[in-house]
């Protein structure tokens, strides 16, 4: 085909969470535009929750986003913790970090397994992927299973956890329910290792494209850091979550209803890749197996390997599952009752790393434990800008294939960043006009 | 020929498709019975040829209705699920406050880049035939609406509130640990799931029909509880229910 004029417009991007546009215009092989819109319809967190009582705030932002509830929950209840003085056990914090290892579990092989996968094996969705390829479907099905009965028990349910309260838990999973759980963590590990077999097959599609930027995320000296840590950044070191505003820079532009953010660069990256990028020497053993094995090294700069970095961080998650559990049982599941809350004035902030990345909750509240001001900073967000950098960088590149073949580039590098659209417009949608 | 069924969502968690994913190997199962034609958040292919229309989230811009009236209008069957597309929500938590600060708070300066107007259910904006109530969805309660419409039947949701289920559950009442609940109006079918697990009604599922108003009073008065109290719970997220105006 003629190289001098694509038009690709790609509206409401499938298989992402969310409604965005991919747009991209090529006249004459020179790009007039190249464009990650984001249309979802925004909601308005940070008003909703104004006037509303420390004890519900957890309750409201967790709904910012199906997916990732949990994540939102813990950013949630320590913001209120810090804000109020309250202070955790070791328990909590071993049952919050099990918890989302699940999330983490849950997301990635749903964005894995059912979303990417479609896409390296040439097909529209999973559905035909039932009956050409059923063992792999049903891996993938089980994985995901697990995942959500581990919410379910520990959570009181999969979306939207109930046990989850400011100063604990409502409810503990028992001795019983936790050797399950372990027993289905080994069981998981098999599963995870097939799948990992399966995604080393069809590697090849991953499209070879690389482009450098920063990459954000939570580092700790204790270990792999998900639910707590400082922020760190591959270009600018390391920064407590308190001055996360100056980190984000979150700025607004006319075609996205979700903000964007920069830090050294004119974008960075967050989420999984990120992450590895940022702590892989902090990987369980078997997690830096399988990133070996699906030649995933650090530091990674080809945005399409972020699938492949949810797959290690699949194992990796499983892995400290089974030695958080080991440890729950060892020390004896205690009756706790959620530490006493006395309400005072404050603000508290916080971070956790979901995901989709780096997730900050900043809450302020009056002297009866009312909330003044919030301030919410999702990990889509941080990408969007990131995204919009890849795509002006991929286009140019790749204008020699078919206008298919850009598009499915171009659709599947969104996908790869998993965006979470809801979360961003607290909001996403796909056109891409290659003329 | 099996019935087509398609999937859209406005603005919401996207928590209660989530749920249907989280059906698993029933799934699977439930794929053998239905032609699924449109699921933009798991499929690529789309067709505006469907049967039943499954709808989640409010709807908070005016630019929205024309969306939501074309699916209207190729659906035989519309359903709403979820609470933010059956009663309006926590999205409506912002209709407290007027739009043009609502936008400030989030935007600043940009406010007027952005469209947005109060937040409200499905069913202020086209006629609705069958809803899942709940924040999220009971994936189970979706599976039995779901076989009722293949059978052509009526589904069974509750209408007698929370109370009912959380007794038979042989729960302590939350008033009774000095906490504040919304079971005694709220419309069961959860199997009082949140209080099971510690937690207190919050009321995703709205008010049963008729809500008995001076029940609740009398329980309030007997905890010494205000009806401002209720009032501002019940807010979380049935801000658009005239009952709570």
């Amino acid at each position: 085909m003629s190289k001098a004029n694509v038009s690709i417009n790609v509206e409401h991007l499938t298989r992402v969470e969310g409604h965005g546009n991919i747009v991209v215009d090529v006249k004459d092989g020179e790009v007039k535009k190249c464009l990650w819109e984001v249309t979802e319809a925004p909601r308005f967190f940070e008003a909703m929750v104004r006037g509303r009582r420390w004890d519900e705030l957890h309750h409201i932002t967790a709904r910012i986003c199906g997916i990732c509830s949990i994540g939102h929950t813990f950013a949630s209840l320590k913001a209120t913790e810090k804000a109020l003085d309250v202070q955790v056990t070791e328990q909590t914090v071993k049952l919050r970090k099990l918890l989302l290892h699940m999330e983490n579990l849950q997301s990635h092989i749903l964005h894995v397994g059912y979303l990417v996968v479609p896409d390296l094996f040439g097909v529209g969705s999973v559905i035909p992927l039932a009956s050409s390829h059923p063992d792999e479907v049903l891996t993938v099905v089980r994985v995901h299973r697990l995942s959500n009965e581990v919410c379910d028990i520990v959570g009181g349910r999969t979306t939207h956890p109930i046990r989850c309260t400011v100063g604990g838990w409502t409810m503990w999973p028992t001795v019983k329910e936790l050797q399950y759980l372990k027993k289905r963590f080994l069981e998981g590990v098999e599963d995870l290792k097939a799948l990992a077999g399966v995604v080393k097959s069809v590697a090849g599609k991953i499209p070879p494209f690389e482009r450098e930027t920063e990459y954000i995320g939570l580092v700790s000296d204790e270990e792999y850091a998900l639910y707590d840590g400082d922020i760190g950044s591959t270009d600018a070191g390391r920064f407590p979550v308190e001055e996360y505003l100056d980190v984000t820079n979150e700025f607004i532009v006319r075609h996205s209803t979700a903000k964007h953010a920069k830090n050294k660069r004119d974008a960075y990256m967050v989420g999984a890749l990120a992450r590895f990028n940022l702590n892989h020497k902090q990987l369980t053993p078997l997690a830096k197996e399988v990133a070996e094995m699906l030649g995933l090294k650090a530091i990674c700069t080809n945005p399409y390997m972020i699938s492949v970095a949810q797959v290690v961080e699949c194992v990796h998650s499983v892995e400290d599952s089974i030695r958080l559990t080991d440890e729950l049982l060892a020390d004896g599941i205690k009756d706790e009752k959620p530490s006493k809350v006395e309400v005072k004035a404050g603000r508290g902030i916080a971070s956790d790393d979901v995901p989709r990345g780096i997730l900050f909750h900043d809450y302020e509240y009056d002297k009866d434990g009312l909330c003044v001001a919030a301030n919410g900073v999702i990990p889509t967000n941080q990408n969007h800008e990131n995204i919009q950098k890849d795509l002006e960088a991929l286009v140019p590149s790749i204008l020699d294939k078919d206008e298919k073949e850009i598009e499915l580039f171009c659709e599947m590098l969104v996908r790869a960043y998993d965006p979470c659209i809801s979360c961003s417009a607290h909001a996403v949608k796909v056109k891409l006009n290659i003329r | 020929m099996k019935p087509k069924v398609a999937f859209f969502d406005f603005a919401g968690c996207e928590g209660d498709q989530l749920q249907i994913a989280n059906l698993e190997e029933d799934l699977l199962e439930v794929l053998k019975l239905v032609d699924i034609v449109s699921f933009r958040e798991v499929m690529k292919e789309h067709s505006d040829d469907y049967d039943i229309a499954f709808i989640e989230g409010s709807i908070t811009r005016e630019s929205d209705e024309a969306r939501l009236k074309k699916i209207r209008e190729n659906a035989k069957v519309l359903v709403a699920i979820g609470a933010c597309a059956t009663i309006g929500g926590i999205n409506c938590l912002k209709n407290l406050q007027s739009m043009d600060e609502v936008k400030k708070i989030v935007y600043g300066d940009k406010a007027d880049w952005f469209e947005t107007y109060p937040a409200r259910p499905v069913d202020a904006v086209v006629p609705v035939d069958y809803y899942v109530h709940g924040c999220p969805i009971d994936k189970g309660e979706f599976v039995k609406v779901l076989k009722a419409l293949l059978l052509g039947v009526k589904p069974d949701i509750p209408n007698y509130p929370v109370c009912v289920e959380c007794k038979k559950n042989e729960n302590v009442c939350v008033f009774e640990k000095g906490m504040f609940c919304l079971g005694p109006v709220t419309r069961a079918g959860c199997s009082s799931r949140c209080v099971n697990n510690g937690s207190i009604c919050w009321g995703c599922r709205g008010l049963v029909d008729d809500p008995n108003i001076n029940a609740e009073k009398e329980v309030l008065e007997k905890y010494g509880l205000s009806v401002d109290d209720a009032l501002k719970m019940l807010r979380l997220y049935d801000t658009y229910s005239e009952v709570v105006k």
